[in-house]
């Protein structure tokens, strides 16, 4: 069957009655006419009625429908009188239901001027607000911990032993892998300035020092942050959306208490553990770029164990602590405030590492800054 | 009767879990035109029959023939070309929350139609008023009511011009008067679509008023156990439990459904 090309025809029956003929096969790809083009017609015709019909169409689909809206809404808008007695009985009704309901206008969006986002009032109380958020949560998380001191806190040691597992020995691959790894970068950085000098053996100080005040819980808080701070804020997030968070407010327990402290807690337990591992990794690793510079095993680990320092281990640990705190913080913080849509719960996911990767470095700087004022 | 296949047919159906048995021997067909409600207490398999009806799940036995093509032993191209003549709402709406509504219901199009970026525009504004959602456009699904998260649904649905349509639960959480309008809707597109319907719903009013044939399936027998116009069977039903179900009683034996 030959397919013809889909048009329109305007015809002036009465006086101030339009006619309008459509013909051909109204389908997808046929090409159909503009609305635009009717409209500009009508508007120079301006007739009082108008009235439409099929002419030997075989085949139409949406198209079709969607062009008859078009003109039964003008027609509605501009007080002309739409005749569609002639279409065929399913057109018919599907245009009635379709102008059943009329157009929800939707409501001017308040909009301000671009430059206004730069006026420092409205951006001094965003800002406000956002420390205030930040502050207020910080806080409810400092209650709900006086709270489980206490031991009125409606906390679950089920929870916070599954927390643990998760956020610990599941860990261990990746520490271990990334925790070597880090080690040897360590050692071939140190190895190759120290070599010039004829002090390669100095490389097994660098790496120990360098793991244990730096890498070792540096790296292991990057890990966590993305791997636990994200699956927390995902977890919260859609809680949230399935109204999970609503119903632990109105069974009358705190949503801090009960899904954020046991998830802070198993983090700050099992950080500094975590790190301890990769400190000792690290230090492996070092080992093996130092074989191959032909130091042996024995070289390296006697010197080794004269650079360790309670100090350093110490200034790690407390790292790892800090760091736990604010990945859980973040992760929390993003997942409960989140939205309720699956969008949301990826930017709040999102929204979780980047902060955490924020702070940590934030932190980081500030804990060797005061370290180093307070010469530990 | 032309001998034209009808648009589906079930034959010998067995669905389970692993070793788990939840339905078996299912036989039906529902005709063109019909609109075909699944029923059955909570937990009897209703969803799931519609998740095998919509090849969501392989079924353990038995076969699903769509206007005389087999779904089940069909390649992944064929049933791709069924599932592009279905309309396919789902229980929560499915609508995808980071798009608008016009996005939604221009995906279908976008991805299987040729028509032009201004009558896709114009086909989105028609779908949308067709379930009286003209002027919602650049609503997100969460800014609008649930009455209206299902209705758009409906459009995203009815977006390809579909010969069957597959509604889980359309009026679940809906209140009595959204629920006849989307009934009355549903009937309307059907009617004038030409389309098939398939609905998963234990909405008694929203049973009798619109639809023309039924299954029952049953949680005891793991069996369908009463096929026909669900107001015969309410009239007519030589089963207890499907009277039951119909006239909403509690009387003699009890289902246990929990």
């Amino acid at each position: 069957m030959s397919k013809s090309a889909p048009v329109f025809q305007l015809d002036n029956t009465q006086s101030d009655t339009l006619m309008l003929t459509l013909s051909g096969d109204w389908e997808q790809g046929a090409g159909a006419p503009d609305f635009d083009e009717l409209h500009t017609n009508l508007n120079a015709l301006s007739p009082k009625a108008l009235t439409v019909r099929f002419d030997s169409i075989e085949n139409w689909d949406s198209i079709i429908m969607a062009f008859l809206l078009q003109c039964s809404n003008h027609c509605q808008d501009n007080g002309i009188s739409f005749d569609t007695s002639s279409l065929p009985e399913g057109a018919q009704r599907l245009l009635s239901v379709a102008t059943a309901v009329r157009p929800h206008q939707q409501p001017e969006p308040a909009t301000y001027h671009w430059l206004s986002s730069l006026d420092p009032i409205r951006m001094l109380s965003a800002t406000m607000g956002n420390i205030r958020e930040s502050l207020a949560f910080i806080g409810e998380v400092a209650i709900a911990l006086a709270k489980l001191v206490v031991g009125k806190a409606n906390t679950r040691y089920a929870d916070f032993r599954a927390f643990c597992y998760q956020s610990g020995p599941d860990a261990f691959a990746i520490i271990s892998l990334i925790s070597v790894l880090v080690g040897m970068i360590l050692g071939y950085l140190g190895a190759v300035q120290l070599e010039q000098f004829g002090a390669g053996i100095y490389v097994a100080d660098l790496v120990v020092i360098g793991t244990l005040r730096e890498m070792g819980a540096l790296m292991t808080a990057v890990v966590m942050a993305g791997r636990t701070g994200a699956a927390y804020a995902a977890q919260l997030g859609t809680m949230q959306t399935n109204e999970e968070i609503d119903a632990i407010v109105t069974l009358g327990v705190s949503p801090i208490e009960f899904l954020v402290v046991p998830r802070m807690l198993a983090l700050v337990v099992m950080m500094p553990l975590l790190t301890i591992y990769a400190d000792v990794l690290g230090i492996l690793g070092g080992a093996l770029v130092a074989g191959g510079l032909g130091i042996t095993p024995l070289q390296y680990f006697n010197q080794a164990s004269a650079a360790v320092e309670i100090s350093h281990i110490m200034v790690g640990l407390i790292k790892s602590v800090a760091f736990a705190v604010l990945i859980a913080v973040a992760g929390c913080r993003s997942g409960i405030n989140s939205g309720r849509s699956s969008a949301a719960v990826g930017q709040a996911a999102t929204q979780a590492v980047v902060t955490a990767i924020i702070y940590l470095i934030i932190a980081d700087a500030a804990i060797n800054i005061l370290c180093q004022q307070l010469d530990y | 009767m032309a001998d034209n296949p009808p648009p589906i047919e079930v034959r010998n159906l067995t669905m389970a879990y692993g070793d788990f048995v939840i339905q078996r021997d299912l036989n039906f067909e529902v005709n063109q035109g019909d609109i075909f409600v699944i029923m059955g207490g909570s937990g009897c398999g209703k969803s799931t029959l519609l998740k095998q009806m919509l090849g969501l799940i392989t079924p353990a036995e038995g076969d699903i023939i769509y206007s005389g093509q087999s779904f089940v032993t069909a390649d992944s191209n064929e049933q791709e070309n069924m599932r592009k003549r279905w309309g396919i709402t789902y229980q929560s709406g499915g609508l995808f929350s980071a798009m608008t509504l016009a996005e939604n219901v221009s995906l279908p199009l976008q991805l299987y139609t040729q028509f032009t970026p201004k009558e896709r525009t114009e086909i989105i504004a028609y779908k949308l008023a067709l379930v009286g959602l003209a002027g919602y456009e650049d609503y997100y699904p969460s800014e609008i009511s649930g009455g209206m998260q299902k209705r758009a649904a409906l459009a995203r649905a009815i977006a390809m011009d579909p010969d069957i349509l597959f509604f889980d639960e359309p009026s679940a959480g809906l209140d009595p008067i959204s629920s006849r309008l989307l009934d009355e809707l549903i009937v309307q597109l059907k009617e004038s679509l030409g389309a098939t319907v398939v609905m998963v719903t234990h909405e008694l009013p929203s049973i009798f008023a619109i639809a023309t044939n039924s299954v029952y399936l049953d949680t005891n027998t793991r069996t369908m156990i009463a096929y026909g116009d669900p107001r015969d069977l309410r009239d007519h039903t030589d089963q207890p439990v499907v009277r039951q179900f119909l006239t909403r009683s509690s009387a003699a034996t009890t289902e246990d459904t929990a």
